[in-house]
């Protein structure tokens, strides 16, 4: 929808990245085009392993798990609005629950997705029942915290956990008679949970439960004010995202056969946070984006060694005062 | 009879005694407004009505259901719908977003609902999408209703507000302000808009009012509170005449 009088700041913005932006979503707004960029997209992905060799798949399987991972933190951060600085909690429940449920009760791989599922729902429930009554600042506090508590527990918690060094000889998983060792095979695998993930979070957000968490993002009062229970609907947000993290955990074990608790560090947290916000919180696209730029990145200028953190620490900042809504654009209406 | 009934209604912060010892009803059908000198606790009625304020003593109940302990979505779940005196839209979404919120409460399909996307989630859809077009075609800005709010003139934007609680589908409806930034022809079709949501919908109402003119030609029982008491309650020519009323808005006259 045009204003009627663009202002003189509206009509500058529309110079340059935004007429291109424009333009861009102009071109997708048919769907058929749409339609065939996304082939396009999946056609290369299922292609790459032929050419690839397994430095470029590993990097590649590594991107797909942290786009599993933004999407999953994106329902709590972007569509909620929660702030969450202890993501990697969820994370680790998955995976621990495959490392446990494998390793000393010789379960079947498959058999502890749904196993991590219900723990990783427990660990919301237990973690957001109380936190998620309070208000923004609190919340993270309270979220770092319980990141910090999860880590610790698995650390100390020697008999089940395997202590400070972990889990070691974690069963591979198989499919129709098939194990899954190499590295083109995680790289599907990966690339299948990509797929769910974005699928479900598109739908979860295009619902009444996607538009109830965004009523609570814009106007919690307001959203109260229209018989939503926020509290409720906040947990709903916390448990989803723990979901995708625990799920996508369990493949994580899987593929390194061995986990400790130094994997789920408040760094990783922090990391994962923000792809999401450099990606552009609520925006699917924004999060494969994002994981992507975190992990391709820091290969990419390999050559330049430790002054490469340095530089992204650069082009972060950089994004953020010219682009703080992401990487990518917001649809204008 | 009364769809709401207050008794005693006490509120305090710390010292401050803001509503005390306030009794009132509202007949069901009727349309009864508050009125108030600034700061006489109006707002905060609202509030307390709406379960955003505890009271710390006295009941209030809604349709015989005492209320007082109820949080504002189980309130809003029971038949109670309000606006706000400063406009609480969901600024970056579309219209038709805003007002699809006020069925929230009237649906409930939930996570698995929306990935399978199965029969019932789907035809759930399209109801909440059918009443929301029905709510903003009855306040007259169906035209508008993919725009983002932000982007509607304020007139218009009160008007979201206003199909947004009518979604809630309501028994009660408070308005707190409803004619605060309208000008003079928006006025008129506020009036003109309550008296249809009263006739056509059957909706009780109950509102907060500083333009004495409108409160004047449309309600049926006018209660005045100052600091926090009722002073006055009556139709209009009584509220009128009342010297406490007139003492409350200008002063008492020197001997």
């Amino acid at each position: 929808m045009a204003e009627p009088f663009p202002t003189p700041a509206s009509v500058m913005k529309r110079s340059g990245v935004a007429a291109l932006e424009e333009r861009l979503f102009s071109f997708f707004d048919n769907r058929r085009r749409r339609y065939s960029a996304y082939a396009i997209l999946i056609l290369v992905s299922l292609a790459i392993p032929a050419v690839g060799d397994n430095y470029v798949l590993e990097i590649l399987a590594n991107s797909f798990f942290y786009i599993v991972l933004c999407l999953g933190l994106n329902v709590v951060v972007g569509y909620a609005g929660l702030l969450d600085l202890g993501y990697a909690a969820f994370f680790a429940v998955g995976a621990y629950t495959t490392g446990i449920l494998t390793s000393h009760y010789g379960w079947n791989f498959w058999l502890t997705i749904p196993a991590a599922v219900a723990f990783s729902i427990l660990a919301g429930v237990i973690i957001g029942g109380p936190t998620l009554r309070l208000r923004s600042d609190y919340l993270a506090i309270v979220t770092l915290g319980f990141g910090e508590i999860t880590r610790i527990v698995a650390r100390n918690l020697k008999d089940i956990t395997g202590g400070a060094s972990g889990l070691i000889g974690i069963n591979r998983p198989s499919l129709f008679g098939l194990e899954l060792y190499q590295i083109h095979h995680y790289y599907y695998a990966f690339f299948v949970m990509v797929i769910l993930a974005v699928f479900v979070s598109y739908r979860l957000q295009h619902s009444r439960l996607g538009r109830a968490w965004q009523y609570v993002r814009e106007d919690e009062d307001a959203a109260e004010a229209m018989g939503i229970d926020r509290v409720a609907i906040k947990l709903y947000a916390y448990i989803t995202g723990a979901v995708f993290a625990g799920v996508a955990g369990c493949f994580f074990a899987a593929k390194m056969t061995a986990i400790s608790p130094e994997t789920f560090q408040f760094m990783q947290s922090a990391t994962i946070l923000m792809a999401v916000v450099m990606g552009g919180m609520g925006k699917i696209p924004g999060m494969v984006l994002g994981a992507l730029a975190l992990v391709l990145f820091p290969e990419v200028f390999r050559e330049i060694g430790s002054m490469r953190m340095l530089v992204f620490g650069l082009v972060l900042v950089l994004l953020m005062i010219f682009r703080p809504q992401g990487m990518w654009p917001e649809r204008k209406n | 009879m009364s769809i709401l009934q207050v008794r005693d209604l006490t509120l305090r912060f710390g010292g401050l005694e803001v509503i005390s010892r306030l009794s009132l009803e509202v007949d069901a059908g009727g349309l009864v407004s508050l009125i108030g000198p600034n700061g006489a606790g109006k707002t905060s009625v609202f509030n307390c009505l709406t379960g955003f304020y505890r009271a710390n003593s006295g009941d209030i109940a809604f349709n015989g259901a005492s209320i007082l302990k109820l949080k504002p979505h189980r309130i809003t779940r029971m038949g109670m719908a309000r606006t706000f005196q400063n406009l609480r839209l969901f600024k970056n979404m579309t219209v038709l977003e805003n007002v699809m919120s006020g069925m929230h409460c009237r649906t409930r399909a939930g996570a698995l609902g929306a990935i399978l996307r199965n029969p019932a989630q789907r035809a759930e859809e399209a109801e909440i999408q059918r009443v929301a077009d029905e709510c903003l075609d009855f306040v007259g800005i169906l035209e508008h209703r993919d725009r983002l709010a932000k982007n509607l003139p304020y007139g218009d934007q009160r008007r979201v507000e206003w199909a947004r609680a009518l979604a809630t589908r309501p028994k009660l409806l408070l308005l707190d302000e409803p004619a605060a930034g309208l000008n003079y022809d928006e006025k008129e079709r506020l009036m003109g808009l309550i008296r249809r949501i009263r006739r056509e919908l059957n909706i009780t109402i109950f509102l907060i009012e500083h333009d004495m003119g409108l409160v004047m030609r449309i309600s049926e029982k006018v209660i005045v509170i100052d600091y926090g008491k009722k002073i006055a309650e009556g139709d209009c020519t009584t509220i009128q005449n009342d010297p406490k009323v007139i003492e409350a808005y200008l002063g008492k006259e020197e001997e």
